[in-house]
């Protein structure tokens, strides 16, 4: 219980230092979000009155407790931007997507690398081995939005599987938005694949030259019996943390591949955000992604527990 | 009777093999990198020109070339930034723990969860484009993950009976990590290494896409198959040659470390 | 090992029913059903719903639709009467008498009174502030509930080009952000903000009759990038999209047909005239002679778009001095001789700055860049994001050189020249020329239209010869539109016109 209150004031922290240095890069970088929303042509009363309105003339530090005082009452304000939304509606609408398409990557990750991986470990240096090394290597290294141009031309345009830009919210047709994702999701995945492959083949080998698995041979256990009782247990530990950093790099990698096939999710969203210095808009989204992968860090380190003691005594 | 080490020697040919076609690109390309002809718009290739001409009627194989040596420059030092500050973060927290390792792992679960989009984004706008630019940008990124990666076998370790006998013969703290502890981590560092570059170069990649890295007419990459996105149906061969270079990259840097992690192995 | 074996198999299928089924929702989407839904893609996002707040082209051009003024730009360039039934100016042209158009309502069913049309006028010109054009309204009275009488502080015979503000209701002033309510030929169903705007045919529409059976339903896809809209374009998810470059016409299917226009752009490298090298009207001609305009034309527009000299659009031939083509030709020698005269004889750092969203602009900047190089030029190219563009090159006026399109906002000449008005707040060349400005004068305060075409004649010829920036052309427009649709018609001004777009039979 302790244990976790510690956690929530980390988080806390975490998201504290985090909107500071939002808000500071964003006191510094030029142009605000008046002379985007006004364009070219606009009179300088109109960008000082619309200045005004946003608030973005009153002193730096005032802004911010002013921001962060709502924020804590869990109200965002409004975007500068979207003038029709508030940022809580605008995220609510986006976060989703975003989610979705994470959790489909990382699901076809889990379920693609974990088996291969050890796979390759069992077979270690025969030819499933080799082949799986080999197939890896190769997609390891193709970047996901180049593949995700490929597979747009390939199975959007060429094949027609899917219909290219035929997104669909997930509140109006679920099935839908999730058959749309599954090749954004796929083209996220396969990099990914590989480095997990890779990463779960070799913690499994470096536990099978362990001493206590020696012993457990020698003690005349089955083969299944050592790799699924011991080996599978102890080489799951740097797996996990290994995922949960891979989880980061796919929220962030669907950032990229959300602009690739025009999916209206957070990547976008933060993208057009910045550009247009929707600041609400930015501080908030990026608090959000914060929180979530601060929790997945968090959810990890208590399966490290629960899985290695060791971690707990020292 | 030993055997070969294929990955090693097909990782140093392909790495080899790029290394100097980036750098020979750096001094001589077949065509100058910028000049632009119409005549040569999207020209499919050919005997003069074997990998074609882009949207302006500039041979691609010189860009190739020449961008090729841009990823080199941005992976390797962004890998070494993020390497070289990772390893020591990561001991010293790993090792002392205490108020260290908090102040240090709160940075790194703070650098962990911004966006790195917006990071690069934040950076650029604040320090200007370019080159340089980039690679400190993503450096900085690059130090969690290994910042992470290191203090986790650091604390495997401390506790292990080879460390404690270093202690009782009477080693030093900087003794037991750099002398005891650290040559263990050579296979985990060179895999994590390893993801570095092919990351690095993917987010190269990546940043360019979205308009973050070099600024043109200097060829990238990145840059090249972002602009040959829209013209993928009449010359394909601009969106093939960049993607094959930077896969091809990866693949040669990948090979050498995994043939590495053989040699220590055997 | 059999553990394996399953593990793997199971991972199998699963992936083979996540393909399935991407193929089946694929195939839901491509049916051959009668199109009643025409879907336009933007390649960006819409700014406003309110048509006073000031906004981008794209976004006027979309509002077009369900907004009105008195009168509406025409596809000649002229305006027609819309909510007006019919007008009169008087000789001076201070004076403007409105008819209102007989049982014209708003989308909500409610009928248009002259009370709106003034509390719209009033409202644009409150929002707008100092910039307004509708500052020169000294008064503005109703005789008669179905008449407008517009007074002006002075003759201006250009002034019913401004009478396109969107009239509103003035009942509905609270919502005029979230909810506005037009007399244009669609209404508003659905703003998703980041998504699409759904847009439905309003059947009280007072031109409905004569307009027949166009389309009932258009949906305004926003899409984040123009690369990803021409993607969409191939793959049947949009129906039409502006702004192609000939490259891309020619990786389009028999499936879609070509609309040619051009972009009512002036399009250009405008220079900073304060810049020092740049202060000598010898460097800015030599710019002038070094800069291939047919080979920027030829790599992005096919050859298509035609060239200019001067700030005009060639299209607009009521305005336009096409005496000033012939001022400079693609000279290297001639930009060489006088760099040297200048005392640049080694040429200059000149750094173009460029807003990185824009691909045209982009490899204008780099065409030009080594264009420059050939006459001793050292040009380099910074990319920028809009917003940086807009607070230091715009705002700031704190560049050197940049490459930028300025597109009609309005048909009333004055708006385009004032641009390079010595005390504008628009002037972002910085350019001052003292017979400029009284030129400028004279010209606004004309009602002769002959001396005014004169006049705006003589102000495109000393924008030409003094150099006052690069200009290129007015860029060749493909617009390419779904064989199932028809009627998309060009508008000299910044409007796509749904209301003439029909279902192919």
């Amino acid at each position: 219980m302790k244990y976790v209150l510690k956690k929530f004031i980390t988080l806390l922290i975490t998201l504290f230092v985090i909107s500071i240095l939002t808000f500071t890069a964003f006191s510094v970088i030029p142009g605000d979000a008046a002379l985007s929303k006004l364009g070219i042509d606009a009179s300088p009363e109109a960008i000082a009155e619309l200045q005004q309105q946003y608030g973005l003339d009153k002193p730096i530090l005032e802004r911010y407790v002013d921001w962060a005082i709502h924020a804590l009452q869990g109200d965002f304000g409004q975007s500068f931007n979207y003038t029709r939304m508030t940022v809580s509606e605008l995220l609510s609408t986006r976060l989703p997507v975003t989610v979705i398409l994470a959790a489909m990557s990382l699901l076809i990750i889990v379920l693609v690398s974990v088996p291969l991986g050890m796979l390759s470990a069992k077979f270690s240096g025969r030819w499933p081995d080799v082949l799986i090394n080999q197939t890896t290597q190769v997609t390891m290294a193709i970047p996901s939005f180049f593949l995700g141009i490929i597979l747009t031309v390939i199975f959007g345009i060429g094949l027609k599987w899917f219909q290219v830009g035929g997104y669909v919210s997930p509140d109006k047709d679920l099935l839908g938005c999730i058959s749309y994702l599954i090749f954004p999701a796929i083209a996220v995945a396969i990099p990914k694949i590989a480095m997990v492959v890779k990463f779960v083949r070799n913690s499994v080998l470096s536990e099978i030259n362990k001493d206590y698995v020696r012993t457990a041979y020698s003690k005349g256990n089955d083969e299944n019996q050592v790799l699924y009782g011991h080996v599978l247990r102890n080489a799951m530990i740097p797996v996990i943390t290994f995922v949960a950093m891979v989880v980061a790099e796919i929220l962030t990698g669907s950032l990229v591949i959300e602009q690739v096939f025009n999916i209206p999710g957070m990547g976008r969203l933060l993208i057009t955000s910045i550009s247009n210095r929707d600041f609400p808009v930015v501080q908030a989204s990026v608090l959000y992604i914060t929180a979530v992968v601060v929790v997945i860090n968090f959810i990890v380190d208590i399966i490290y527990q629960i899985a290695d003691p060791r971690i707990r005594t020292s | 009777m030993k055997k070969l080490n294929y990955s090693l020697i097909i990782g140093m040919v392909i790495t080899g093999s790029l290394l100097l076609f980036a750098l020979i690109g750096q001094f001589w390309t077949p065509y100058s990198i910028t000049e632009t002809s119409v005549a040569l718009k999207n020209a499919a290739p050919s005997m003069e020109h074997i990998m074609g001409c882009d949207n302006l009627g500039r041979d691609i194989l010189s860009r190739v070339m020449n961008g090729c040596g841009t990823t080199f420059l941005v992976a390797v030092l962004t890998v070494a930034i993020g390497c070289v500050f990772g390893v020591i973060f990561g001991a010293l927290t790993g090792f002392y723990g205490g108020w260290l390792d908090k102040i240090i792992m709160r940075l790194n679960d703070i650098l962990l969860s911004f966006p790195s989009v917006l990071l690069v984004l934040i950076f650029i706008s604040v320090i200007g484009k370019g080159k340089y630019n980039i690679i400190l940008a993503l450096g900085i990124l690059f130090i969690p993950s290994f910042v992470r990666m290191v203090r986790g076998e650091v604390i495997r370790y401390k506790e292990q009976e080879f460390v404690k006998s270093a202690r009782v013969l009477g080693a030093g703290n900087l003794r037991i990590i750099f002398v005891h502890i650290l040559p263990n981590l050579t296979v985990s560092m060179l895999t994590t290494a390893a993801i570095g570059f092919n990351n690095a170069v993917l987010a190269e990649a990546s940043m360019s896409y979205l308009g973050l890295g070099v600024q043109p007419p200097e060829p990238s990459l990145g840059r090249m198959l972002s602009e040959a996105q829209s013209c993928v149906f009449n010359a394909p061969w601009y969106a093939i040659w960049p993607g094959v270079v930077i896969v091809l990259i990866i693949l040669g840097f990948s090979l050498i470390s995994e043939g590495l992690r053989k040699m220590t192995e055997s | 090992m059999k553990h394996f074996s399953k593990i793997v198999i199971a991972t199998v299928m699963i992936i083979s029913l996540l393909a399935l089924s991407a193929c089946g929702g694929g195939s839901n989407g491509g049916s051959g059903e009668v199109k009643d839904t025409f879907v336009f893609g933007l390649s960006q996002e819409l700014t406003d719903l309110d048509p006073h707040q000031e906004t981008d082209a794209a976004t006027r051009s979309i509002l077009f639709n369900i907004f009105e003024g008195l009168v509406k730009p025409t596809p000649e360039g002229d305006v027609t009467p819309a909510v007006a039934e019919d007008y009169e100016v008087s000789k001076d042209a201070t004076v403007y008498t409105f008819n209102l158009r007989d049982g014209i309502t708003f989308h909500d069913g409610n009928p248009v009174t002259a009370e709106d049309v003034k509390y719209s006028l009033e409202r644009s010109r409150e929002i707008n502030g100092e910039a307004s054009p509708l500052n020169a309204i000294s008064d503005i009275s109703i005789p008669d509930e179905d008449t407008i009488v517009i007074t002006l502080d002075k003759g201006n015979s250009e002034f019913i080009y401004n009478l396109t503000c969107a009239i509103l209701e003035k009942a509905n002033d609270a919502d005029q952000q979230t909810a506005p309510a037009g007399t244009g030929p669609f209404s508003i169903v659905e703003l998703r903000e980041g998504e699409y705007l759904d847009l439905a045919k309003y059947d009280g529409y007072w031109n409905a009759e004569e307009l027949g059976d166009y389309v009932s339903n258009v949906r305004v896809k926003f899409i984040a990038s123009a690369q990803d809209a021409y993607v969409e374009l191939q793959g049947h998810s949009i129906d039409a999209l502006q702004y192609l470059t000939a490259d891309q016409i020619d990786g389009l299917g028999d499936d879609y047909n070509i609309v040619e226009a051009t972009m009512m752009l002036v399009h250009g490298m405008f220079i900073n005239n304060q810049y020092e090298p740049l202060k000598d009207v010898r460097v800015r001609q030599a710019l002038n002679y070094a800069v291939n305009r047919d080979e920027i034309n030829q790599q992005l527009f096919g050859g298509k778009s035609p060239e200019i000299q001067t700030h005009g659009y060639p299209t607009i031939t009521a305005w336009y001095n096409a005496d000033t083509e012939g001022t400079y030709t693609y000279d290297p020698d001639k930009a060489m001789e006088l760099l040297k005269e200048a005392g640049y004889e080694n040429g200059f750092d000149l750094v173009i700055t460029v807003p990185k969203n824009f691909t045209q602009h982009v490899d204008t900047a780099v065409l030009i860049k080594e264009q420059l190089a050939k006459v001793g030029i050292n040009a380099s190219v910074n990319e920028v994001e809009w917003n940086t563009w807009l607070s230091d090159v715009y705002q700031g006026r704190d560049y050197q050189a940049t490459v930028i399109g300025f597109d009609i906002s309005s048909l009333s000449p004055a708006t385009w020249y004032v641009r390079y008005y010595s005390t504008s707040s628009n002037d972002m060349t910085n350019f001052s020329n003292a017979e400029y400005d009284a030129a400028y004068d004279q010209a606004v305060a004309s009602i002769d239209h002959e001396e005014k075409f004169q006049l705006y004649g003589k102000l495109q010829q000393i924008l030409a010869e003094e150099g006052a920036s690069v200009f290129i052309e007015d860029p060749a427009d493909f617009v390419a539109v779904s064989a199932d649709f028809t009627g998309y018609t060009p508008y000299p001004v910044s409007a796509v016109d749904f209301s003439l777009i029909k279902p192919a039979q």
